[in-house]
């Protein structure tokens, strides 16, 4: 398995050929997005004078910046609050044997069934009736909630095969059970802590439907739904919407490359628990 | 625990059983006033060819998707999983597409997939002009490109998980395999298959949930057309809401995507936790 033998060649060929598949889209997204419209040769010819003009326009006429700011400031907080109240929450439903504990986690896990078409509606109604439509406030709570049973339910996973000899040890020197998390357990966490952080931050930052609903139309959006809107203003005009797509795509690429190992082993994370 | 549960009941838990209860009345969204019709919305939906084709596409894409994705998948894992130089590249290569947002990828494939869009264009390149055509505006090509781009974008979530499965493999098992002289087929299939029973159970399970909620996709690529060609149960439940301001009968067709995905997920976890005891 680790002699490379001319086997090991052809196979590797045929492995880069299939990866060159897999980014001819990102190749013709970046050669139209810098294109001239007035420039109609084919799509896959490589662009002879490549401009910028189509990000600045795109940047200022999406308002991206804005979407940017808005998708950082609401995936950071809803991946904060949903990170705490469920390692908080799991503890004490994976430790204690009692009846309600059990019935508790299970009625958290019923929400890994339940699809968010069926509570979106409704949610919709007490928004507007609240008057939170439209704001990012709205969203942040959203994912609060909606994340919670997913990562209850990794945390819950985790803590059970983690010894609770460390906890006896500080309680019997007079630890408090609050105090016991913060400093003994949630530091050994840490592996399925960051399996939660990345699975919830890409979702939550790629999720498109739960904004399309509470923020369309608004001038606070996030990035998927800004791209979404710009797509609908501009129909045809693909070099522009190109440049818009590429824009949005860059951030997640510079964190994905820039942090590809925890990224990765996060994605496969959920194997173990 | 108490933030988590309010949390949680008061975004998924009580919406959903209000959902539940909206089902069974004609509410249109905004008349605080509106009348319990019983099963009126369900049995409309058993003669409306539209939602039946849209739970027929449902079906048929989370079905498509997950063959489609786990197979890809596993055999880029197997492929990834060797001595080649690449493999370290290929994987981050491979699996960036599963982080980037999908809305954003299928905005980009309907370009590509248009009449004039590089597909067409690559097809002539290399001599198969008469291939060439409208890929998302013939209804009976739409819904297998919008099964293509999830493929696409997710094969290589799959590919990780079957590798994380993979490398969880101790190398002395094969040797052992390999100088009992079985071949690579019965090693894969005797060996590799049993021992990767957990990543094939977390794989199939995210893969088919997330093929029957499919919306983003379908949202971006066609908007559900040509016709009604590509709509899934989500989008017709979209549109039904706030196009047509039937938020009664959208909620039934949630209640309907609900019951479809709480049947799946059980009877996949029923047999797959059984392969998984069978394998260990």
């Amino acid at each position: 398995m680790n002699r490379y033998t001319p086997r090991t060649l052809v196979l590797e060929v045929a492995m880069i050929a299939v990866a060159a598949v897999f980014a001819f889209p990102v190749y013709v997204l970046i050669n139209l997005a810098v294109r001239a419209p007035s420039d109609t040769s084919s799509p896959i010819r490589p662009t002879t004078a490549p401009t910028l003009e189509n990000f600045t326009q795109a940047w200022q006429e999406a308002g991206l910046g804005g979407a940017l700011i808005n998708s950082v400031l609401v995936t950071a907080a809803s991946v904060l609050i949903v990170l705490a109240v469920s390692s908080l929450a799991a503890y004490p439903l994976a430790r204690s044997t009692a009846r309600w504990s059990r019935g508790t986690f299970l009625l958290i896990m019923l929400g890994l069934i339940l699809p968010f078409q069926l509570a979106s509606l409704p949610l919709y109604q007490t928004v507007r009736d609240l008057g939170l439509l439209g704001s990012v406030w709205s969203l942040i709570l959203f994912y609060s909630g909606l994340q919670v049973p997913f990562t209850t339910f990794l945390y819950a996973g985790f803590l059970r095969a983690l010894p609770r000899d460390f906890e006896d040890a500080a309680s019997i020197d007079g630890c408090a059970p609050l105090q016991a998390f913060r400093y003994v357990v949630f530091p050994m966490l840490k592996p399925i802590t960051v399996t939660a952080l990345v699975l919830n931050a890409v979702g939550i930052w790629n999720d498109f439907f739960t904004p399309l609903l509470y923020l369309s139309g608004s001038d606070q959006q996030t990035m998927p739904v800004a791209v979404a809107g710009f797509v609908g203003q501009f129909v045809s005009d693909w070099n522009l919407i190109f440049a818009a797509l590429l824009i949005s795509i860059v951030p997640v690429l510079a964190v994905y490359l820039a942090l590809q190992r925890s990224i990765i082993n996060g994605f496969a994370g959920g194997l173990k628990g | 625990m108490v933030p988590a549960l309010s949390l949680f009941a008061f975004v998924v838990l009580v919406p959903s059983a209000r959902g539940v209860y909206y089902a069974f009345t004609d509410w249109d969204g905004l008349d605080p006033e509106f009348v319990f019709v019983g099963l009126r919305n369900f049995t409309e939906m058993a003669s409306d060819p539209d939602a039946l084709r849209a739970v027929w596409h449902t079906l048929l894409v989370a079905v498509a998707v997950t063959v489609l994705q786990n197979g890809f998948g596993l055999l880029l894992a197997l492929g990834v999983n060797t001595a080649i130089k690449s493999r370290d590249v290929l994987r981050v290569l491979l699996f960036a597409p599963a982080v980037v947002t999908p809305i954003v990828t299928a905005y980009l494939w309907r370009n590509l997939l248009g009449p004039d869009g590089a597909v067409n264009s690559l097809l002539g390149a290399v001599g198969l002009a008469s291939w060439r055509q409208d890929w998302l505006g013939d209804p009976d090509l739409a819904l297998w490109m919008v099964v293509l781009v999830v493929v696409w974008q997710f094969a290589g979530y799959s590919m990780v998980i079957f590798l994380a499965g993979l490398q969880s493999i101790p190398r002395e098992i094969y040797e052992a395999a390999a100088i009992d002289g079985s071949g690579p087929v019965r090693r894969f299939w005797s060996i590799v298959r049993p021992l990767l029973a957990p990543a094939i159970t977390i794989n199939l399970m995210l893969s088919i949930i997330g093929g029957i909620k499919l919306f983003d996709q379908v949202y971006a690529l066609t908007g559900g057309g040509p016709g009604h060609a590509t709509d899934t149960i989500s989008t017709l439940i979209y549109k039904d809401a706030f196009t047509l301001g039937e938020f009664g009968y959208s909620i039934a067709l949630a209640v309907v995507l609900t019951v479809i995905v709480a049947v799946v997920s059980a009877g996949q976890y029923t047999v797959l936790s059984r392969n998984e005891r069978a394998a260990s």
